[in-house]
């Protein structure tokens, strides 16, 4: 199929990605390969290895928190023999720091532009596959580097320590703190890496969306998940640079002595006083213009992707198409000109802290038009209790408390406050893993199908969305009140300071609710390999769900389609009337007479 | 089994809501005693907090219930096909605009307390003129830089300054400025009964102003991750009547420049005086 074929559209012609041949021995298929659902598959087992790292990482900090200094079961004997088992200070501060690395860089980021970003941006939009496959493939292979750097980290004295936002001085200077020499230089380069990949990966998804859409498929009748991930790519193209150039300065810092963020004078540890001339404050703005958008880039393709599962689950068009479209656009947007909310007590001057906190209140409108969007597609509908459904709604219900509470912290004066306690840690929680974790939940068991041919459990999945739910909502909920009590983040004993000294109980009943969440995990994992090798075997369409990368076999074979895929509607064409069945796949001209065999029944 | 569902996800917010509402009674809202800030712009911050909660509470409660009764309908659907509806024009715009208003009015409602908090126009004058102290964050500790009495401070360390650690005096009842600067690493000076925080920036001095109302004995804490005894940097704000913090530097005074013969060596004392102000403390 490498003919240009004219689009009966009028709109645009279709290009092939760049030749590439099926896949021959074990090595090009399924490791150094070119196809998109192979690296797809790639970036899901990695990530899912990652966040066990980064969900061992947290529950060891809940321990800390919950039973400050005492010896932790199992791992602490082994692992702090000359401490007697007890987490240490200097690890503490490591243990939060690469939580939040792992679980951001190489579990969240990746996990949706990489998994589902890969795997549904050419099957969604009627692609073969990737434009460019060869970076497709690299921009796989550099999540290792990274993944090995991460690791090299922790061998050195206990790893980075200055937090995942690495804030200089502390990160910037190697007598700072005890992570801070050779650590954090790994620490950067890991995020160099990263970094690379999503800018390819990136680079890839925009060219991709743009030339390599199938015949018919406008703008408008993309499906709302490609939209997520087109914005998202475009954020990333944009934001990224600067937070590697940022990074860079702070490795020249490091090794060159350029000083670009720290001023002279400083004495840290008795060392020397420091000659420079520098500005701390430079590193946040930079960290934070990337890091901002980055909160979106974790956001954005949830969205799109609980849009389009929510409104097959519900049988029913997606409410307001357009104003979703354009809603992510202007949280995209907006999101370019928030950063400063996250310096409002930084020392930056305090006027321009209100002009970013106008721009964080009305972030807040697109997003509270996207719920009720979501809200209205369910009203109405048909709602199916399965698995991904209430992954969804999990998704949509957790997702209201943390935006909500993003607005006590939009407003300068109660941020100055709340900025730095347990309660920003809610909600960005509720934010990550409130919504985007149980989207990715549904979205696993949702794509499922398509990725390996088979059902994932409903049961299996049904426990573990309730045991997940209620302790994410065990752990999370209480961090406002210890946010309220002033119990600031990042402490490895909070109860030294008489005023939090009560707080002792509820961060108990917290970690007995993040270890259950944790334990429940296991039954994600046994579920996804069960189903891998025993789950009941999937037909096209097991949803009847109506995006073009249902009417390709599951799983689809090198070149993804059997048939040259044209589009003659939006994503969402449920409910249809005068039909024999209730959805209009985008492939289908029009519906079937009632009682009569369809296409899609025909075809699997 | 669709009903169940709904009764799961309707069980939590009622929970939330419960727990927010308890908070106040069992001591989970602000800290100290009647969770009231100790100064009386901390009290207007209060204020927004608890309108904002107000809002968000509503708003809260409204799209929760509307899920679940969505859901519950949904779980009930008897007819043969769910609703077909695209959309509708008029419900966006009315659910674009009533947000976006009571957006923008909290936008502009919080900007006076914002400009009397932290923009240096706004600051009281007579607490511009004499900051009472400069602190000095380090690694893992606030040192404190009083005047000598009768004195103002100088930028530069003055050979009568007054020194402590880890224990802040300040009078009640009239505004106050401090200076906020940092030997090492990025720290933040937080004083939650007074709802104040200012990181301390290397190479930058910050002017910090607060009032407070009423005398006590407050925790001073660090907010911005500062090594690995971040936990560990913990101060006392004593705020006390004007009299007794008078007191207090002339005690402060005699301590640090006592010369063993009975007299105060203030004005002729050059040694020093860090490394005696430590020997003084506790």
């Amino acid at each position: 199929m490498s003919v240009l074929n004219p689009s009966p559209t009028g709109l645009q012609p279709i290009l092939k990605p760049q030749a590439h041949h099926a896949p021959g021995n074990f090595i090009t298929k399924y490791i150094f390969s070119t196809d998109h659902k192979i690296i797809a598959i790639q970036f899901l087992f990695t990530t899912l290895l990652m966040m066990i790292v980064g969900g061992a990482l947290a529950l060891a900090v809940r321990w800390q928190l919950a039973f400050p200094w005492e010896s932790m079961p199992i791992v602490g004997p082994w692992l702090f023999a000359p401490e007697g088992g007890q987490i240490s200070p200097e690890f503490y501060t490591m243990l939060f720091t690469m939580h939040a690395t792992v679980m951001i860089f190489l579990v969240i980021i990746p996990i949706l532009a990489g998994t589902f970003g890969n795997f549904l941006i050419p099957l969604m939009i009627g692609a073969d596959d990737m434009a460019f496959p060869k970076l497709n493939m690299l921009s796989y292979w550099f999540m290792w580097p990274a993944i090995a750097c991460f690791g090299l980290s922790f061998t050195f004295a206990g790893g980075p320590a200055a937090g995942w936002t690495s804030y200089p001085i502390l990160a910037d200077l190697e007598q700072a703190a005890p992570g801070s020499g050779t650590a954090q230089t790994f620490w950067l380069l890991g995020v160099t890496f990263v970094g690379f990949s999503s800018m390819m990966g990136s680079i890839n998804y925009m060219t991709t969306i743009i030339n390599m859409r199938a015949p018919g498929m406008t703008f408008f009748r993309l499906p709302m998940t490609i939209w997520g991930l087109f914005i998202t790519a475009i954020l990333q193209a944009f934001a990224l640079p600067v937070l590697t150039a940022g990074g860079f300065m702070q490795v020249t810092d490091r090794l060159l002595g350029t000083c670009f963020f720290y001023p002279s004078g400083l004495v840290i540890n008795n060392a020397a006083p420091t000659v420079g001339g520098g500005q701390a404050l430079l590193w946040q703005h930079l960290f934070w213009f990337y890091s901002h958008p980055a909160v979106y880039i974790m956001l954005l393709p949830v969205m799109g992707m609980v849009s389009d599962m929510l409104s097959c689950m519900c049988r029913k068009p997606l409410f307001g198409y357009k104003p979703m479209v354009i809603s992510m656009s202007a949280i995209a947007s907006l999101g370019f000109i928030v950063w400063g909310h996250h310096m409002y007590t930084s020392g930056m001057n305090p006027a321009v802290g209100m002009a970013f906190m106008v721009a964080t209140m009305m972030i807040a409108l697109p997003s509270a038009v996207k719920t009720f969007n979501w809200t209205a597609t369910i009203w109405g509908g048909k709602v199916q209790f399965n698995t991904v459904t209430l992954n969804c709604i999990a998704f949509l219900s957790m997702f209201i408390v943390g935006g909500l509470s993003g607005i006590f912290m939009a407003a300068v004066p109660v941020d100055v406050y709340f900025h730095d306690t347990y309660f920003i840690v809610a909600h960005f929680h509720y934010v990550l893993f409130g919504a985007t974790l149980f989207g990715v939940f549904a979205a696993i068991q949702f794509w499922f199908p398509k990725m390996f041919g088979r059902m994932m459990n409903e049961k299996l999945g049904k426990t573990h969305f309730v045991l997940t739910f209620i302790g994410a909502n065990g752990t999370f909920f209480p961090m406002h009140f210890l946010g309220m009590q002033g119990m600031p983040r990042r402490y490895a004993d909070p109860y030294l300071h008489g005023y939090l000294e009560h707080l002792l109980p509820m961060n108990q009943f917290m970690t007995i609710c993040a270890f259950v969440m944790g334990a429940a995990q296991i039954l994600l994992f046994i579920n996804i390999f069960y189903s891998m090798f025993w789950g009941p075997k999937a037909g096209r369409n097991p949803w009847n769900a109506t995006t073009l990368e249902w009417a390709a076999p599951s799983p689809p074979p090198h070149g993804n389609f059997d048939f040259v895929p044209m589009v003659y509607h939006g994503p969402n064409e449920y409910a249809v009337v005068n039909g024999d069945k209730d959805f209009l796949m985008q492939t289908e001209k029009e519906c079937q007479p009632a009682k009569s065999q369809s296409e899609t029944e025909t075809t699997a | 089994m669709g009903k169940g569902w709904c009764l799961f996800f309707l069980f939590w917010p009622v929970a939330a809501v419960v727990s927010c509402a308890m908070a106040p009674w069992i001591g989970w809202s602000f800290p100290y005693d009647n969770a009231q800030a100790a100064s009386n712009l901390g009290i207007r911050i209060d204020g927004l907090f608890y309108l904002i909660l107000i809002i968000t509470a509503i708003v809260f409660i409204g799209t929760q219930a509307a899920l679940v009764y969505a859901l519950w309908r949904g779980a009930n659907n008897r007819k043969e096909r769910a609703d077909c509806v695209h959309g509708n024009h008029n419900l966006e715009l009315i659910w674009s605009i009533i947000p976006g208003v009571i957006l923008l009015f909290l936008a502009i409602y919080q900007m006076n307390i914002w400009a009397d908090f932290r923009i240096k126009k706004y600051f009281p004058e007579a607490a511009v003129k004499a900051p009472i102290a400069e602190i000095t964050a380090r690694q893992f500790e606030w040192r404190f830089r009083y005047p000598a009495i009768g004195k103002i401070l100088q930028q530069k360390p003055q050979p009568d300054d007054l020194y402590s650690v880890n224990e802040l005096h300040v009078p009640f009842g009239k505004p106050v400025m401090i200076q906020l600067r940092s030997d090492d690493v990025q720290h933040s000076f937080f004083m939650p009964a007074l709802r104040i925080k200012q990181d301390a920036l290397p190479g930058l001095q910050i002017p910090v102003w607060f009032e407070a109302n009423k005398p006590g004995t407050y925790d001073l804490v660090c907010a911005e991750l500062c090594g690995w005894g971040h936990y560990k940097m913990k101060a006392h704000v004593i705020v006390q009547s004007e009299d007794e913090y008078q007191n207090y530097l002339k005690t402060l005074t005699e301590q640090q420049f006592y010369d063993g013969l009975g007299k105060i060596a203030a004005t002729e004392n050059n040694s020093e005086n860090g490394s005696e102000s430590e020997a003084t403390e506790k």
